[in-house]
């Protein structure tokens, strides 16, 4: 067996890189431009409109694209509706983004440890995942900030409450599947620690499905803190679209403008990062998606 | 299959005690005196009524004795009492769980058998303008918010088109009796029952398309065409019964999604549903009947689970029948 | 010659099947003809991507979507069945060609009855009231040896074992007596014991019926036991034709020889009795998986391992046989402390590997490395392969940078070139992925090597060149092997003693050569017997 086999032709082609394929998927691209409209419109609303959105600015009830200085019109009383939006894009991105790392700093490490240590640990941590899993997730999120008091923070504790469950329930079995994959036998048989295992040989494996499921669960956690501002549990110093949708409810008949553009806001945005979590599982998990 | 049944009640139960244990400790996450938060705002001066929640729920007492002075009053179906509504919480949520009842389930029912039926057509066609359509608008209402399609669809259904009522679940005053009565509720029931099933028909579309492709590239598939069967058959008896499975365990997961979804359409529609008093509670603070409302509509997800799981089991013979 | 042409069932010529763009070649079957004659059985040989799997789907009309018919005919009695429309090919498929499936497992829809699926057959071709259909269902499934026939028809799949399962598929297949018969590895994914039943079922179906058989393998063994005419195909052409015996005989391409001598032979080569120092010894080793069980559910109890005891001598390979659920792979993760035994033993020269924890454990392991079965799981696909093998040793506190040497070292040892290192393992085949997993074991310079089926999922020429390989490392590297695997003829090859195992247990453990002249348990007899083509080899 001295003769050096030349290397074959690579059985299978090799991949295009994740990022080419993300950039391939038209929706994706969609979806980071409007992602990318609403970080601008945060991080431009104290620039654009410097003074308070809850201030009366003109008369109330101005239809929209009639005053050049209010464009989407006034509210009941008569606050600028473009400015309650842009001051509005700011809220739910925190609230989405910080709850959903909450989520994640509780499920990753739960689901992990019940892939990996398996047994009564296992059963034990599973149990606990399915109460919160059957419990419905609104009602709960409606008696925790009803409970702590509405705020910035109560909110975002309550999303994050609500909505690790499916992370855990994914890395879980992410993990279960891994450890009895050869590649981490052959670890375990070649003398690597238990954290180089977990570090090197399975999480980065994890990652992708987690990265999916992340960018989808900022878009629930936007949806789920547009309807507690809706219902009025919201922080009451911030601005945010679900309670534009809530003020204007009242006189939907005389006024659509001040529900209907809060609204189609956090549809776009929503939208948008669905969009892109469709893009993202499309590049980084090809086996998952091959029906496209 | 009783054996079964029996087990997932018995379960069921367990993990009812174990919300209501949880109820038990929100109830003293709040800040100030648990009377006074059982009591509610409404409640707050009446000195004689807070002594009696103190004696009763053992408030005085260490921990462990209060945690059993309040499931013994939860297992007598005794959920307290509503200062504000001057009533027991079961008896107001007796009321109004039926309404609650016919919405969810007309939406559960509506959401689902749409969904499957727009998701296999989408499978069947996939990659044609029919499939890119109904995908399209699956991800355009699993983006949409539940409340403000509702005030959309009042807009356009109510106010312009006068088509359906905008609010309620009959017709005040008109006094309608048998099927005139029904029709009425129903034509109330219309808006509100699609307007939460929107939401659950996007979920159900996307996950039936994708289990019918996953499927379809089946060993058994292959197999059902070798036969010479025709294609409506294998995808009726061979793929769909199949990619079934897949939703009805999430049909039974998403479950507490669509009781939580009904306390924003009942609110947008004022219908009379445990949904409506939950909101109501919210905005009397008035903890003890948010609560109540919290444990009966975790009970009605507990429910909605058992039947998904007992119509799972009655499909795949494979999990075996203790 | 005119009679003949007669009995000609199906009259293949000049196929070609083109791949879609941007594959490894341009077309999957490139001008293929052969004829399917009645009562005859023709074996489609060939390595994994010859194209056989293609040509048998192409004669059922059931090409994946990318792959297009481009040139020849497929001759039914008067029709080419290349032209036809896709209702002409529905009452084709099932009525005048049938096909078996590789996995019974998956072949079935597991949420209908056996009956009912074979009932589906008349149904989809208007035949019979649903009343007939049952009754017939019910006779086919004891013509093809199903046992309780009234019972079977109402069970569903997963109450079937695999045999019983591929036995329903030819039912299903024989339901409308076709005069084709395609199948497509129908005896891989078994156990040699029930693949040599269902080898003896199709020859006897075809010959009772008079049937055309088209039948599909990798293996020459079963072409041994089956075929009467044999065509050996190499990237889609042709390479070989002929009737059994010659090609077998007498095979005239140089390919042909080179996969022949390929198959191992189940003479065990003379190997001088080995007597040395024990390398690794067990003893008493107990494990039973307990699965299911919780609040009113029984539990239900495998036995993986019923007191196996053995010693496997320094510089000895001594061989684990067994059909799948054997316990053999259950056996070799307990020897490494991948699974805990109930109870038992395993002591690695004077240690006693049982008895160690944490990070003692970690490292007495490098004293015993192994050889995983799948090339494609076994390695991590997000690591280069440098570091794949470099990775041991750093655990071991080897500086990176002399691990990285070794990993070149080994690379060249195990025959890859050494630009290899900086790869990712999906640039490799399935042979180079196993000779860098052979690699990662050998980098912590072991004692002890455990193949575990370590050669069972290569190409017959492929597994050759890897069996040589591994031992020709042993000899230099003085190892110690403990070899599983579920292949006699392979366990023939490279052990020096083998031991059978069947539920657990070990039934019989002795040389090679003394196992295969003198079986004494009736279940190793039963197993040698079972090997396909041996009749023919010994005549």
């Amino acid at each position: 067996m001295s003769n050096a086999l030349p290397l074959a032709a690579p059985a299978r082609p090799r991949r295009r890189g994740p990022l080419a394929a993300f950039l391939r998927h038209p929706g994706a691209v969609i979806g980071l431009v409007i992602l990318a409209l609403v970080v601008a419109a945060a991080l431009l609303a104290p620039v654009l409109y410097p003074t308070s959105p809850w201030r009366m600015v003109q008369r109330p009830f101005v239809p929209p694209f009639t005053l050049e200085r209010v464009p989407l019109g006034t509210d009941a009383l008569g606050r600028d509706i473009a400015a309650g939006l842009m001051h509005g894009a700011g809220v739910s991105l925190i609230v989405g983004l910080v709850s959903t790392l909450a989520a994640l700093l509780i499920g990753v490490p739960l689901g992990a440890l019940a892939g990996y240590l398996g047994g009564r640990v296992d059963d034990a941590l599973m149990r606990f995942t399915e109460l919160f899993q059957t419990v419905p997730s609104f009602a709960l999120a409606i008696v925790l900030v009803a409970i702590l008091q509405p705020s910035l923070s109560s909110m975002i504790l309550a999303i994050a409450l609500v909505s690790w469950p499916p992370v855990t329930r994914l890395v879980r079995g992410e993990v279960l599947s891994l450890r009895s994959r050869e590649y981490v036998q052959a670890a375990i048989v070649t003398g690597q620690t238990t954290f180089t295992i977990l570090r090197r040989e399975v999480l980065p494996n994890t990652l992708s499905p987690i990265v999916v499921l992340a960018s989808l669960m900022v878009a629930t956690a936007i949806l789920l803190e547009s309807s507690l501002s809706f219902l009025g549990l919201g922080d009451p110093n911030r601005m945010s679209w679900g309670f534009m949708v809530g003020a204007g409810r009242t006189v939907i008949r005389q006024a659509w403008w001040i529900t209907a553009f809060p609204g189609l806001v956090i549809l776009l945005t929503v939208l948008a990062l669905n969009l892109i979590g469709e893009g993202l599982n499309d590049a980084l998990n090809p086996r998952l998606s091959r029906e496209r | 299959m009783l054996g079964f049944v029996a087990r997932r009640i018995a379960k069921g139960i367990v993990v009812l005690l174990a919300i209501v244990v949880l109820n038990f400790f929100l109830i003293r996450l709040a800040p100030g005196d648990p009377a006074l938060v059982m009591a509610g705002e409404a409640g707050a001066g009446d000195e004689a009524f807070i002594a009696q929640l103190r004696e009763k729920f053992a408030l005085d007492q260490p921990l462990p004795s209060q945690l059993g002075a309040y499931l013994r009053s939860i297992a007598g179906l005794d959920l307290g009492y509503s200062v504000r509504q001057q009533m027991p919480v079961a008896t107001l949520i007796g009321e109004r769980l039926p309404a609650t009842l016919l919405l969810t389930g007309s939406a559960f029912v509506v959401s689902l058998s749409l969904g499957v039926l727009l998701g296999s057509l989408a499978a069947r066609r996939a990659g044609t303008l029919a499939d890119t359509t109904i995908t399209g608008l699956a991800l355009l209402f699993y983006a949409t918010p539940l409340f403000w399609v509702s005030l959309m669809a009042i807009i356009l259904f109510s106010v312009r088109l006068e088509w359906l009522p905008s609010f309620g679940f009959e017709t005040v005053g008109a006094g309608y009796t048998g099927l005139a009565r029904a029709l009425d509720i129903a034509h109330h029931l219309v808006l509100p029952a699609l307007t939460l099933g929107l939401f659950f028909m996007a979920v159900y579309v996307r996950m039936t398309r994708s289990s019918m492709l996953e499927v379809s590239r089946l060993d058994f598939v292959k197999t059902a065409r070798a036969k010479g069967l025709t294609e409506g058959v294998i995808q009726r008896r061979h793929i769909l019964r199949n990619a079934l499975l897949p939703v009805v365990t999430l049909a039974g997961l998403q479950a507490g999604t669509l009781v939580g979804g009904a306390v924003l359409t009942e609110t947008v529609f004022a219908w009379p549903g445990i949904g409506r008093l939950m909101y109501e509670a919210l905005l009397q603070r008035d903890y003890n009947l948010l609560l109540g409302v919290f444990v009966v509509s975790s009970a009605m997800v507990l429910v909605f689970n058992l039947v998904t799981d007992v119509v799972y089991r009655a499909v795949d013979p494979r999990i075996e029948v203790a | 010659m005119d009679a003949d042409t007669q009995r000609v069932a199906v009259a293949v010529r000049n196929l070609s099947l083109a791949l879609p763009e941007g594959g490894d070649r341009a077309n999957a079957v490139d001008g293929v003809s052969f004829d399917l004659v009645a009562g005859e059985i023709l074996c489609l040989v060939g390595e994994s991507g010859s194209g056989k799997s293609m040509c048998a789907h192409a004669l059922m009309g059931l090409l994946p979507k990318a792959v297009r018919p481009v040139s020849g005919t497929i001759r039914l009695g008067e029709t080419d069945l290349l032209a036809q429309d896709d209702a002409a090919w529905r009452d084709t498929r099932g009525r005048r060609i049938a096909m078996v499936f590789q996995e019974p497992m998956t072949a079935l829809n597991p949420l209908m009855r056996i009956g009912d699926q074979m009932a589906e057959v008349f149904e989809a071709h208007g035949q019979l009231t649903p009343k007939e259909r049952r009754a017939r269902a019910v006779a086919l499934a004891g013509e093809v040896g199903l046992p309780n026939p009234e019972q079977i028809v109402r069970s569903y799949p997963h109450q079937l074992s695999g045999g019983q399962r591929q036995r329903a598929m030819i039912a299903m297949a024989l339901a409308l007596e076709p005069a084709v018969l395609v199948a497509d590895e129908p005896t891989t994914a078994l156990d040699v014991t029930t693949q040599a039943q269902i080898l003896k079922l199709i020859r006897d179906l075809q010959r009772r019926r008079n049937m055309a058989v088209l039948f599909i393998t990798h293996d020459f063994g079963v072409v041994a036991e089956i075929a009467d005419r044999v065509l050996v195909l190499r990237h889609g052409k042709v390479v070989e034709e002929g009737p059994a015996s010659a090609v077998l005989g007498r095979p005239q391409a140089p390919y042909t020889r080179t996969l022949l001598s390929a198959v191992p032979t189940m003479d065990p080569p003379t190997r001088p009795p080995l007597s040395g120092p024990k390398a690794v010894e067990v003893v008493g080793l107990q494990k039973t998986y307990v699965t299911g069980g919780g609040l009113w559910r029984a539990k239900r109890r495998t036995a993986a391992a019923r007191d196996v005891a053995f010693a496997l001598h320094r510089g000895e390979t001594l061989g684990l046989v067994g059909e799948s659920g054997s316990g053999k792979s259950s056996v070799a993760r307990l020897v490494m402390r991948l699974i805990e035994p109930d109870s038992g033993r395993v002591r690695l020269g004077d240690t006693d590997l049982t008895g160690l924890k944490g990070e003692a454990l970690r490292q007495a392991r490098s004293r015993i490395q192994m050889v995983f079965q799948d090339p494609f799981a076994s390695l991590n696909p997000r690591r280069s392969v440098g570091r794949i093998i470099a990775d041991g040793p750093v655990a071991h506190g080897v500086p990176l940078s002399e691990a990285m040497e070794r990993a070149r070292r080994l690379l060249g040892l195990v025959g890859l070139d050494e630009k290899a290192l900086e790869r990712f393992p999906h640039e490799f085949s399935g042979g180079q992925r196993q000779r860098i997993g052979i690699a990662r074991a050998l980098a912590l310079e072991p004692e002890v090597l455990v193949a575990d089926e370590a050669v069972s999922a290569l190409d017959v020429s492929v597994q050759a060149q890897v069996l040589a390989l591994l031992e020709d490392l042993k000899a230099r590297l003085g190892l110690s092997m403990l070899f599983i695997t579920h292949d006699l003829r392979v366990a023939a090859q490279i052990c020096d003693r083998i031991a059978v195992m069947r539920q657990g247990e070990i039934v019989e453990l002795k040389t090679a050569s003394a196992l295969f002249a003198n079986p004494e348990h009736p279940y190793t007899r039963a197993l040698l017997d079972a090997v396909p083509g041996r009749v023919r080899q010994a005549a």
